[in-house]
């Protein structure tokens, strides 16, 4: 039987819940690499059984939908856990699984300084974010995602807020869990008028039931879903929280917010797709915010001085070509992307991991320099990171951002030549980064540089399949340009896009053009590259920004703005409300009730004289008030 | 006499018995008082059993129809007899332990 | 008019008048043979309604027995208008206006009781007679009589022990 693993998908995401369980709830006994093992072999289960389960989605193009049980089962709606296994819930596990696994294996290093306690919570995070991003990905209805969704936010709290004794990283958690759920409101109102407009919420119903439905409907359903989107994949205007959740743990900055959870946003519209492609406004919605996210953050990029910030940035940019790529249609290059992203951000972001490894904890890059001599492994696979993000040929970034700049031109020449100088800085703030760091001379303090020490292999080994993966990753997607039906995983994930590809019409250009615009930026990314190098080797920037540059390394005072439009106005209603209606209205109303209470009954005590005559007189006085009530009653 | 002229009489010695009870401190007064009510409901009852008896006589019931509701005052008059004794001695030995018969100085249900 | 009702009017003025006198007077003794005088009045109404029995008997122990145990006291505690307590202007004329009140609102509220020719308390009728009361007093009703000797004696000896001499 040919779907003999697919049938089995519910083990890719039990294990890692197992390993959650076994972790969390047995910390205080495993000792560190139980758990490590522990927690690596559960994914790395995982990451073999989607293996299979991707082996067969390639000779099957129909979805495979496993139903375990029924979730809520009610006279008429009905909503059965079920798991999908598609070729794109495939795919997703892949990355998730597989990036997954290596990260997993870096951390068992990494923490190595945590205590047993510790290392076991941050792998039983870890596993039951994996759980819950694969319950995301693995979902055969809006639902299940949902559940998944609101997951991976738990999840990416927890571990943000990992080191919970520093007050600044939970307030990044929190941070980071408000944020995320602006946008989860957005999806479940989205969730909600879907239900109310197909009846049910299983992916396989709704997407043909879509063309039957009004645009101003569908429209409304996918802002909605977008504005979720916008939070759970740190886009304008809820990107914020993303620079700041790098206050976890290095790895799960490269796993959460660089991977996989930031990118449920994409995999929700690439899932929803006809969705989207039949409400033109929320896809031009969705390319321009993804442009200005991409731009914004770009820029914002350029002048931090944080190794974390830079990467934290660029994955907000590279996230925003992803809304660039799912606006103009261009599904599978926006798939592609993230693939491509998973793997040399993650990189990138371990990297990073292994130069604050040795540096004992210190972030800012003008305090490093020098370091390609002493970190032979971390150099290499870090500048081939640089190279892939940078869209260098025939690094895999270059496919995949190709894919989607050319979707771009499709669409209007205006999104290309944008998108083009977003890709300029990401080279030139990469590379920035890379030479400041790696090249040049050391400037930190003495000890740091004798302490200076290349990871161990269980760091530098998932570096160097990461790197492999991104030089090689881009070569599943060689646009027709270079060969004909070279493009593999176009025609891997054509029946996931079949139906919005029928509806989009758009217009491709000629091979001429295309070879020009290649020519063009491969050409400007490589000044700009060669630029960067040149300059920040040799001279880097360590002064104090002025000036443009003020504005962006204090990322546009956005987080100001928000303080100052939202916050600000919040704290004071809420400062007046605590003033007026709290301390005046209602504890003014509850003392006044007591007040009027005491005072009534200081009152009413001299009615109690305990002088006979006066209880008499009382009495006949309700005696002729009970008198005259009867008889105006019953006469 | 019409019952209504009767039953106004009895409700203004009611009346100004309730009166002296509200308006005096001394026990002794307000126990008159209370005698006085009593006499006043006496009086009505005795008119009424007259009434009652003049009504059912207009049908040629009569004979000791009326007996009972004297009999009746007979007896409020017997219990009276008995409450007073025992009122004056409660007032004597209130006379004795506070050498008043002032009821205000009497308030201890106050407390 | 006749006789009857000249007495009446006679008797209810007496009534009411030594009633009013009774409450207002300031020394106790007279209130005492105020309250003598209305009994007298009462036993002229219940003679007018044939009830010589009640009338005699009223007399006897109210007038006679209660009001004399009632000046006894009085004496004993050697009480005058000089002793007598006063009450709080206001509060006496809160009383007053008080049983004034009620006094209107009964009268209101009975004044609705059926009107017709019949409701008449006549002095006819042979029910209040000394024999006739005696036949239904010793037949129908001798066993509450008896017991209210009893009553007599339980308040005999209450009043006694009330009135002893305590330690």
């Amino acid at each position: 039987m040919a779907n003999s693993f697919s049938s089995l998908v519910y083990w890719v995401p039990l294990l890692p819940l197992i390993g959650f369980l076994i972790n969390g709830l047995c910390r205080n006994y495993l000792s560190k690499s139980l758990t490590g093992i522990i927690g690596s072999g559960v994914i790395l289960i995982s990451f073999i059984l989607s293996v299979l389960i991707f082996n067969e989605t390639r000779a099957e193009s129909d979805a495979l939908i496993v139903k375990l049980f029924d979730f809520i089962n009610t006279n008429d709606l009905k909503i059965p856990f079920a798991f999908q296994v598609d070729r794109l819930s495939a795919l997703f596990l892949l990355i998730i699984t597989g990036v997954g696994f290596l990260i997993h294996l870096y951390s068992t290093a990494y923490m190595h300084e945590e205590s047993d306690v510790h290392f076991a919570r941050y792998f039983a995070y870890l596993n039951l974010f994996v759980f819950n991003m694969l319950l995301l990905v693995l979902g055969a209805n809006y639902l299940i995602m949902f559940i998944g969704w609101e997951g991976v936010g738990l999840c990416s709290y927890l571990l943000i807020g990992y080191w919970f004794k520093n007050v600044d990283y939970g307030a990044a958690a929190r941070k980071a869990f408000v944020m995320n759920r602006i946008g989860d409101l957005g999806f479940l109102l989205g969730l909600f008028f879907l239900l109310q407009q197909f009846g049910t919420l299983n992916y396989v119903s709704i997407m043909p039931a879509a063309t039957g439905a009004s645009v101003a409907v569908l429209t409304t359903i996918t802002l909605l879903l977008f504005v979720g989107a916008t939070g759970k994949s740190a886009q304008i205007p809820l990107y914020t929280w993303l620079p700041d959740a790098m206050a976890g743990p290095t790895p799960v900055s490269a796993l959460i917010h660089a991977a996989t959870m930031v990118t449920a946003g994409i995999y929700m519209i690439a899932r929803s797709n006809i969705l989207y492609t039949l409400s033109p406004v929320t896809q031009t919605v969705v390319t321009v915010i993804g442009l200005a996210t991409a731009l914004l953050a770009a820029t914002i990029a350029l002048k931090q001085n944080d190794i974390k910030k830079v990467l934290a940035y660029s994955t907000v940019s590279q996230l925003g070509y992803m809304f660039v790529g799912l606006g103009v249609g261009a599904y599978t290059g926006a798939v592609f992307h993230v693939m491509t992203h998973a793997f040399f951000k993650a990189l990138l972001f371990l990297g990073a991991g292994s130069v604050i490894h040795a540096m004992h904890h210190e972030q800012d890059i003008r305090k490093m320099g020098g370091l390609a001599k002493k970190l032979p492994h971390t150099h290499w696979t870090f500048l081939v990171g640089c190279i892939a993000i940078a869209g260098i040929p025939p690094f895999s970034g270059f496919f995949s951002k190709d894919e989607i700049l050319i979707g771009a031109y499709n669409v209007s020449p205006i999104l290309y030549w944008i998108g083009l100088l977003g890709a300029l800085m990401t080279a030139f703030y990469m590379f920035r980064l890379y030479a400041t760091t790696f090249r040049g001379s050391f400037r930190g303090t003495h000890e740091q540089e004798h302490h200076l020490h290349e990871s161990p292999l269980s760091m530098v080994l998932p570096l160097i399949v990461l790197a492999l993966l991104a030089i090689v990753s881009g070569f599943i997607g060689i646009p027709e340009l270079f060969a004909k039906d070279a493009h593999w995983l176009q025609k891997y994930l054509a029946p996931v896009f079949a139906q919005s590809n029928e509806l989009a019409h758009a217009h491709h250009i000629t091979h001429e053009t295309e070879y020009i615009l290649l020519g063009v930026s491969i050409t400007l990314i490589l000044v700009v590259v060669v630029y960067a190098w040149k300059r920040f080797a040799s001279k880097p920037d360590l002064s104090e920004p002025s000036g443009f540059g003020k504005l962006l390394s204090n990322k546009w005072y956005v987080d100001e703005l928000y303080a100052a439009i939202i916050s600000k106005p919040l704290e004071q209603l809420s400062s007046f409300t605590l003033k007026f209606v709290e301390k005046k209205s209602i504890d003014g109303a509850v003392n006044g009730t007591g007040k009027l209470v005491q005072w009534s009954a200081r009152q009413i005590r001299f009615w109690q004289s305990g002088q006979v005559g006066n209880y008499i007189l009382w009495m006949v006085v309700g005696l002729v008030a009970v008198i005259v009530l009867m008889t105006t009653i019953f006469s | 006499m019409p019952i209504h002229y009767y039953i106004v009489l009895a409700l203004a010695l009611f009346s100004i018995g309730v009166t002296g009870v509200l308006t005096r401190r001394n026990a002794i007064i307000i126990f008159m008082c209370v005698e006085l009510m009593l006499n006043a409901v006496n009086l009505l009852l005795v008119a009424f059993s007259k009434m009652h008896a003049a009504k059912l006589a207009a049908f040629d019931m009569a004979g000791n129809v009326g007996a009972e509701a004297q009999i009746f005052v007979f007896f409020i008059m017997v219990v009276a007899a008995a409450e007073v004794s025992v009122g004056l001695a409660i007032i004597v030995m209130m006379y004795r332990n506070i050498h008043s018969v002032d009821v205000n100085f009497l308030n201890r249900l106050k407390h | 008019m006749n006789i009857s009702e000249i007495l009446f009017w006679f008797l209810s003025a007496l009534a009411i008048g030594s009633a009013l006198m009774m409450i207002s007077s300031k020394n106790p003794v007279y209130s005492v043979l105020w309250l003598i005088i209305v009994f007298f009045a009462i036993s002229g109404h219940y003679i007018l309604l044939n009830a010589q029995f009640l009338a005699i008997v009223n007399i006897i122990v109210y007038a006679g027995a209660i009001m004399v145990l009632f000046l006894f006291v009085i004496m004993l505690m050697n009480l005058n208008a000089e002793t007598e307590p006063r009450k709080n202007r206001w509060l006496k004329w809160a009383g007053t206006i008080a049983g004034g009140s009620l006094l209107l609102v009964l009268v209101a509220a009975l004044r609705q009781v059926e009107q017709s020719g019949a409701d008449k308390a006549v002095g006819e009728g042979n029910a209040g007679l000394i024999q006739n009361l005696g036949m239904v007093l010793f037949k129908d009703y001798v066993l509450p009589f008896e017991i209210s000797s009893i009553l007599f004696l339980s308040a005999m000896v209450g009043a006694v022990v009330i009135g002893k001499k305590g330690d």
